[in-house]
């Protein structure tokens, strides 16, 4: 199977205009058809090079995968969740790009690759990068059914189907990728043993005493380690497929999954054929300039062997990718020996190495409590640095590792029990981050020459830390030494930050976005103010947060009134306030969903989300909700969301409070309340606390005398359990200590700042005494403030249905209103719709901001 | 892409012009979507009266939503950020600034009588 797909979306004037104005003005040499065989990272990088340096001719890859490229370090996280999406990396437009294209032979004479499909592609430059093939030793039972080996996607999927009705899992081969194979196997449920012929686990990143720690860690995980170990046979059940594996002394492991991870071999195959030069033991022989021994053709990445090394490390692959990539374009760079320090994150497990791995004399500092080892091993004056070990707290590799070669800061023992030097003046020549070979020299540069103030732009200008990521602790280091002051605007458009913004509005009375960017800002403001500016406004009370300007200021959540979704289409959330429901209500919601045709599911806060809903069907939906009582629930606002509850007094033998109906008193009061960030709450009518109200911005749990208040609680990525904030309130006083602590949160937090990142700035002891003891005589206005919202709340949704001309912007197509996005289709699941996605052919890795 | 209404030489070149909307449909900083010939086009009008068109789908969600992102300008340029990652592109060049590897297709567009026209060949 061979699918084409061109990664090309832009006009043609565009890729012309492109390809002539030659990105940094390099004159690509006279290579017209460039070929690369294999897609994998190395490749990615190669192509990408390639085209951001302005390559003059056409790309053709030919990949085997019937994927592109994506990232196989990250290959574990595919089996976590993450798809195989996630991890693919972008395909720069203009490449052609064939995959299940598996290349069989070479005519180096005629100068044409011809692929297993019988398609025949002509090359001027040919660029191998084939990568490697795990290594299976030759045991006995290696090819039955349940014996896998972990490089691909492929095999991840064919491994998690095999685990399904399986009980155990072994990886044989207890290095670097065999230890994330188990990581794999037990996040799949197995009972994981990892089986190393070495005396210790990771032998060739550690020393015997760090194996015994990193052992030691991860046999507390549950993991059974068996080291000095082989395989004699690997035996069948009646169905024939795995069930045991036999090791040399008779012992067997009963299993049903076996991954081999014993290393791997670079692909030469299709060099050997082509009469390449290849190594003795494998690898294609390249020089300086990654040049194997045909002019015409390089190799790169792992099946490259360079000075008779075969690296297998993303670092050196992308360095190599870069040096061919110059070469191709007339330059002269030169590959040299790398760095083969690594530090990584196992199983929880921190274990790094640097630099050499003996020497004249060695300090180890060993905390068995904590499992921690680390040892430097340095010159025989114990003045130079040679290298290190770490295992269970890697620090010394990020202070100490641009010392390697050099005089240490202090003595050995000192810096291992310190953490490392306190004040780390780097040469300028040490390297800061290894997988792009960043200098701390060049990131000074950077961020004096190009005035970066932050770590994203440092990233962006000198790639630092945009692979591991290990090196960013030390950008930050670099950036608050060069004496950068980290920058509290809001974006180029405001030096000011939100809640000085907010202050600016308030104070002045300013009620448009032209206004104040034109007094107070410059430019025309972005994707950052204009919604923050907008929450300002909305919180402030300024009328319906469609009118007028406001209307482009608010992003397409709030512009819609629902809640985008990756095909493109939206969500509506219907405010159920204390998620208590008639059963007349829920019938209307059934039914608006099964007349649109949408996907419902119960949320974390006790209501119910429409999914699928095209922008056209939006109006059509919240009138039968309307219609039928229901309210905007502002899920797609940054904004008060919901107050959950548990069943409280009412019917539960427990309760001592009224949970429900405060909940519901709660929700009615701050609905529509815009803030900084989105704000959750819950009632529980008891101290079993069934509602989980701390983990809410603001949460109260009933006492026998009254509601305990506790605030600054969330989940999502940093989870927080709120703090008791007042003891024992009649409702009275809760009520009135709520809108006060809104308020004060709503004037002093930043852009998207939760409640729990807000308090732990301001202290809880001082949001006390301002909210509680009014220190700065203040809680006058704030409650005023939040009497002036309660009573000024109108119903969004309805308020657009009454407008004509609101209305007449929910349309997919200003040309045809008519008409639905043909872009958007459905598929069945489980009784229910859910989206097609779109192929892409450009795919990101993460947010670019958030 | 930038075409004012007293650009005349476009409107001289006459063919592939089709009429999506009145000018005054458009919203100063706020875009509309136009469906023409198969094409999804993001029609875009900023505070000062110019009117760009670039493609609607964002290349790294593969949705096609852009028409709904948040207009606004970096340095001098304009630009629109995608609703879905908040990427940011030229309205001009249709280039996305935070990753120069990857742009939107661009479209002619101009002002006819009180029309606006928008040209996908």
């Amino acid at each position: 199977m061979t699918s084409e797909r061109r990664a090309d979306a832009v006009s043609g004037a565009f890729r012309e205009g492109r390809a002539g104005r030659g990105a940094n003005g390099e004159a690509s040499a006279t290579v017209s058809r460039l070929v690369v065989v294999g897609h994998g990272p190395t490749a990615s990088r190669l192509v990408e090079t390639l085209t951001g340096r302005g390559f003059g001719g056409t790309i053709t890859v030919l990949g085997e995968e019937p994927r592109p490229a994506y990232d196989r370090v990250a290959l574990t996280s595919y089996l976590a969740g993450k798809s195989a999406e996630d991890l693919t990396y972008p395909v720069p437009e203009g490449v052609t790009l064939r995959l299940g294209a598996r290349v069989t032979g070479i005519d180096r004479e005629a100068k044409v690759v011809t692929t297993a499909d019988g398609h025949a592609e002509p090359y001027d430059v040919l660029v191998l990068a084939t990568g490697s093939s795990p290594f299976v030793p030759p045991v006995p039972g290696r090819d039955l059914d349940g014996c896998f080996v972990y490089r691909t996607i492929d095999d991840l999927d064919a491994i998690r189907e095999a685990s399904q009705d399986a009980v155990s899992g072994v990886v044989i081969g207890g290095g670097l990728l065999g230890l994330e194979a188990a990581d794999a196997l037990r996040g799949l449920g197995l009972a994981t043993h990892v089986v190393e012929m070495g005396g210790w686990l990771m032998p060739r990143q550690v020393d015997e005493g760090g194996g015994a720690v990193l052992r030691g860690h991860i046999e507390s995980l549950g993991l059974n380690v068996h080291t000095g170990a082989g395989v004699k046979e690997i035996v069948a059940g009646p169905d024939g497929r795995v069930n045991g594996l036999v090791k040399p002394d008779g012992e067997t492991i009963e299993t049903q999954v076996v991954v081999f991870s014993a290393g791997v071999r670079p692909r030469d195959e299709l060099a050997r054929a082509g009469g390449l030069d290849v190594g003795e033991r494998g690898g294609i022989v390249v020089d300086d300039g990654m040049r194997t021994s045909d002019p015409a053709i390089y190799a790169v990445g792992e099946c490259a062997l360079h000075e008779g090394m075969v690296y297998g490390l993303v670092g050196p692959c992308f360095t190599m990718a870069e040096v061919a990539a110059d070469r191709i374009l007339g330059g002269e760079a030169a590959f040299a020996p790398v760095d083969m320090s690594t530090k990584l994150k196992l199983l929880g497990v921190e274990v790094a190495q640097f630099g050499a791995m003996d020497g004249a004399l060695d300090v180890t500092f060993m905390d068995p409590v904590t499992g921690v080892y680390q040892k430097l091993f340095v010159s025989d004056d114990a003045r130079t640095l040679l290298g290190g070990i770490c295992v269970g707290d890697a620090a010394p590799y990020n202070t100490l590792k641009p010392f390697v070669g050099r005089e240490l800061p202090g003595s050995p023992s000192e810096l291992l029990f310190t953490g490392g030097p306190s004040n780390m003046d780097l040469p300028d020549d040490a390297q800061v981050c290894s997988c792009n070979n960043v200098t701390k020299g060049r990131i000074c540069s950077a961020i004096a020459d190009e005035g970066l103030t932050d770590v994203a732009g440092i990233k962006s200008c000198t790639r630092a830390g945009t692979a591991c990521g290990s090196c960013v602790p030390m950008l930050k280091q670099i950036l608050i030494k060069s004496g950068v002051e980290v920058s509290k605007a809001l974006c180029e458009h405001f030096a000011y930050s939100r809640a000085e913004l907010f202050d600016i509005v308030r104070v002045r009375g300013i009620t448009t976005f032209s206004q104040l960017i034109a007094e107070h800002g410059t430019g025309r403001g972005c994707d950052v103010c204009k919604p923050t500016v907008a929450s300002i406004l909305a919180s402030l009370g300024n009328g319906h947060i469609l009118d007028g300007e406001q209307a482009a200021l608010q992003d397409t959540n709030d512009h819609f009134l629902a809640n985008i979704q990756r095909n493109g289409t939206y969500s509506v959330v219907p405010r159920i306030p204390g998620g208590e429901i008639t059963p007349d209500k829920l019938i209307v919601i059934g039914e608006v969903a099964r007349d649109f045709g949408l996907y419902t599911k119960i949320t974390g806060g006790q209501r119910i989300d429409l999914f699928g809903a095209r922008v056209e069907q939006l109006p059509l939906i919240w009138k039968r909700l309307v219609d039928a009582g229901f309210e905007s629930g502002h899920a797609y606002g940054k904004a008060l969301r919901t107050v959950k509850s548990c069943v409280g007094s009412t019917w539960c033998r427990y309760g001592v409070q009224d949970s429900v109906g405060l909940a519901i008193a709660l929700e009615l009061r701050y609905r529509g309340l815009r803030s900084p960030h989105k704000l959750k709450s819950a009632v529980s009518g008891c101290a079993r606390e069934c509602a989980e109200a701390r983990g809410k911005d603001f949460g109260i749990i009933a006492t026998e005398q009254g509601w305990n208040l506790y605030v600054g609680g969330n989940g999502g990525f940093t989870p927080r359990h709120a703090d008791l904030f007042a003891s024992d309130l009649s409702t009275d006083e809760l009520i009135r200590v709520i809108d006060r602590f809104l308020m004060f949160y709503i004037r002093t937090a930043d852009r998207l700042q939760r409640t729990s990142v807000w308090l732990e700035n301001q202290g809880l002891d001082y949001v006390k005494e301002v909210v509680l003891e009014d220190s700065l005589g203040i809680c006058a206005e704030l409650e005023a403030q939040m009497e002036r919202h309660v009573a000024g709340y109108a119903d969004e949704w309805r308020a657009v249905l009454e407008d004509p001309e609101r209305l007449r912007r929910f349309v997919s197509f200003v040309n045809a209103p008519g008409t639905p996005d043909p872009s958007i289709s459905f598929e069945p699941e489980r009784d229910q719709v859910k989206p097609v996605l779109i192929p892409l052919e450009t795919v990101r890795l993460e947010p670019a901001r958030s | 892409m930038t075409v004012l209404s007293e650009d005349l030489r476009a409107s001289r070149e006459g063919a592939g012009w089709t009429r999506i909307c009145a000018y005054t449909d458009l919203l100063p900083e706020r875009g509309v979507c136009a469906l023409v010939d198969g094409h999804q086009i993001a029609v875009f009008r900023t505070f000062d009266g110019a009117l760009y068109a670039v493609g609607n789908r964002d290349p790294f969600s593969g949705a096609f939503v852009l028409s709904r992102g948040i207009v606004g300008s970096r340095g001098d340029e304009p630009t629109v950020s995608s609703p879905m990652h908040k990427q940011v592109f030229s309205l001009v060049s249709g280039e996305c600034l935070d990753d120069p590897a990857v742009a939107l297709p661009t479209y002619g567009i101009r002002v006819a009588g009180d029309a606006v026209e928008v040209n996908v060949l």
